[in-house]
């Protein structure tokens, strides 16, 4: 599980987070949406340790939490197995090498793990950034905009792998634009609008919030939204 | 951290643009250095038209015959001579640019400086297209036509002086052939003194025969006076050279290899450090890694510390490199890795201070190459060059980076000038007040 209370941001004279406050349990999977700006990264960055918060707090500290940032955080002149091998390391994993081939067969790069990450695609370079997230059986696991680069079959073997660890008890966040992807894959999502969390529940309860018969979700999502004046 | 160092040198060793330029570099350094410093300058190309007819070289000075080739020989043991026949030819190779210059030994020459009557006069052309070139040529020609001047004004002085020592003290001389003997101011002293002596108390000769004798005696004690007065004029200015600054100081070999063995350290390392170091941002690992794997300040002490080996390396390979061209005392190099550790580690800290301004590889080595050229220059600036608050604001400026004291404790630990223990304290300090400001600076990376 993982808990986080009363989240506060600022940048300058902006507010990036106001007092938001989420829990997950073991499990489940929660999807954080919201428009441009709206402070999904900087709450994932946050209870990922990366970003520190002005005040709140998060229940686990970040070593004991699967990061996977949206942009592919790698070392493109090392074979995809030297960049596993290089954080199962400074993870401090039991056994390296049992890390290191457990996740090449997880996410299917078993025969592309001598190659230099700079030769590989974008889908395969993020499968190898889920992969890093994912060294140290984290019960916890952020993922930034997962499927950003992905295309859809690569898209749907990112999805397929995700809920194999959801069913293994594994607690994943992640952010995404793609309003469809959270209704479809989500067990709640928790909507944020400058800075604020406006919203946590299903996908399903948010469609019977906003009440409108015919609209899918994301029309919903966006009648939701405007209602709320954003 | 041993990772972390483990993948930067996989990544390093992955990168043979970049692992060339670390070992070529240095090579190639070190060979032009140990060429030039063996070598010595080269000599101008010089065209000379000798205009003295053969056998008219040798003049005669007061009976002593001296030859004037002996002299023109000197200046062209100064320059890469090409002889030609004619001043069209000169003219032709002057302006052809195959050589930088002519110089004319026009035929009266000899006789000129026989008679003493005119200067005789050396006529140089030059091509001035190339004004360092025109300005070598000019003062090579120079230097040795001021030599040869010197030359034989003190062979003027030596016959003059014979001419004056016969006066004083008389003798037997020759002119035109025909040998004379010349009584001389002391001996007819003598004997106008006896001459004086002989003649009756009461003759009015004796007091005029005193006066000749007064002035024989003045003209004789101020004669003998003349000959240092002639070497003065021969040579009115003597140079004595004595250092008042920097005593010891560093030999002009032991100079060039620290320079050079100071400027490649200096882009070795700061290239290292702030590439290293920006790398982990333009691969977005940094996040990553300081999120509990590895705290902000070992990756900066990883980071420092690679780049400084790498360097410390390339300066002890690039050392004994140098070895083969100039004599260094092995017996010093304990020193010479002491002064390019402490260079190294300055230079890392400060490499990882500019890497933690830049979020990309080739921004940071932009500006690594942008600070370190400047403050490279602004180290050599000699003092006299400029003005005093300038030359003042130059020191400034250089004890603010560690090219300076670099510099002084590699000279230092080559040949034994000044001492090492103050560049080093201020190499410490530079390594601890940049390390610093690369610590602040990562704060930008969050």
């Amino acid at each position: 599980m993982i808990e986080a209370s009363a989240l506060s941001k600022r940048f300058g004279a902006r507010r990036a987070l106001r007092e938001v406050s989420l829990t997950v349990h073991a499990g489940e999977l929660v999807a954080i949406i919201g428009p441009n700006g709206a402070g999904k990264t900087t709450l994932l960055s946050i209870l990922a340790g990366e970003a520190r918060a002005d005040s709140g707090g998060v229940s686990r500290p970040p070593e004991e939490i699967g990061w996977v940032p949206q942009q592919a955080a790698l070392y493109g002149r090392l074979t995809v197995a030297e960049n596993l091998r290089l954080f199962a390391r400074l993870e401090r994993c039991d056994d390296v090498a049992a890390a290191v081939e457990r996740m090449l067969a997880q996410t299917g790069l078993a025969e592309r793990a001598g190659d230099r990450v700079e030769t590989l695609s974008g889908g395969n370079r993020q499968r190898v950034n889920v992969a890093i997230g994912l060294l140290s059986e984290p019960e916890a696991l952020l993922l930034d905009e997962p499927s950003t680069a992905l295309d859809p079959g690569q898209r749907e073997r990112l999805w397929e792998f995700l809920r194999g660890r959801v069913d293994g008890g594994t607690a994943i966040v992640y952010s995404t634009h793609n309003v469809q992807e959270a209704e479809r894959h989500a067990h709640r999502v928790l909507v944020l609008a400058d800075g604020e969390a406006v919203y946590t529940g299903s996908p399903r309860e948010l469609e019977q919030t906003v009440g409108a018969s015919g609209l899918d979700f994301e029309a919903a999502f966006v009648e939701f939204l405007r209602r709320r004046g954003h | 951290m041993r990772w972390l160092l483990l993948k930067d040198l996989q990544i390093l060793w992955r990168s043979p643009l970049l692992v060339a330029l670390l070992v070529i570099y240095p090579i190639v350094v070190a060979v032009l250095i140990g060429l030039a410093l063996s070598r010595g300058p080269e000599k101008p190309r010089v065209a000379i038209l000798n205009e003295v007819p053969a056998g008219g070289e040798v003049i005669s000075l007061g009976g002593e015959e001296v030859d004037t080739s002996l002299y023109s020989q000197q200046l062209f043991d100064a320059v890469d001579p090409v002889r030609v026949d004619s001043r069209e030819e000169a003219r032709e190779l002057v302006r052809d640019g195959d050589v930088l210059g002519a110089l004319i030994l026009p035929s009266d020459i000899p006789f000129k400086l026989q008679s003493a009557l005119e200067p005789a006069t050396v006529e140089v052309l030059y091509n001035a297209e190339d004004p360092v070139k025109a300005q070598l040529v000019r003062d090579t020609i120079k230097s040795q036509v001021q030599d040869a001047n010197a030359a034989l004004t003190r062979k003027f002085t030596g016959v003059a002086l014979g001419y004056l020592n016969l006066v004083v003290s008389g003798g037997s001389s020759s002119f035109l052939g025909r040998d004379f003997a010349v009584l001389g101011l002391g001996p007819a002293e003598r004997i106008l003194a006896q001459a004086r002596a002989s003649l009756p108390p009461s003759s009015p000769a004796r007091g005029q025969i005193q006066e000749v004798l007064d002035f024989a005696r003045l003209a004789r004690e101020n004669l003998d006076l003349s000959d240092e007065l002639l070497g003065s004029v021969a040579e009115p200015i003597r140079v004595d050279a004595r250092a008042v600054e920097g005593a010891g100081s560093t030999a002009l070999s032991s100079f060039a290899v620290a320079l050079a063995v100071t400027v490649s350290l200096m882009f070795v390392t700061l290239l290292l450090a702030a590439g290293t170091l920006a790398l982990e941002r333009e691969e977005n690992a940094f996040r990553r890694l300081v999120r509990g794997l590895v705290s902000r300040t070992a990756l900066l002490g990883e980071k420092i510390g690679l780049a400084a080996a790498c360097s410390l390396l390339v300066a002890l390979v690039m050392l004994a490199g140098l070895a083969l061209f100039v004599e260094l005392d092995w017996s010093r190099a304990p020193l010479w890795a002491a002064a390019a550790a402490a260079g190294a580690l300055s230079f890392a800290a400060m490499g990882a201070a500019i890497g933690a301004l830049a979020r990309e590889v080739r921004v940071a080595s932009l500006l690594a190459f942008m600070v370190s050229l400047p403050v490279a220059f602004v180290a050599l600036v000699p003092s006299g060059t400029v003005s005093g608050a300038i030359y003042d604001t130059t020191r400034v400026v250089s004890a603010l980076f560690p090219f300076d004291p670099a510099l002084t404790a590699l000279g230092a630990a080559l040949d034994g000038s000044g001492g090492m223990l103050l560049p080093l304290a201020h190499l410490l300090v530079l390594t601890l007040a940049f390390g610093a400001a690369a610590r602040l600076g990562l704060r930008r990376f969050d």
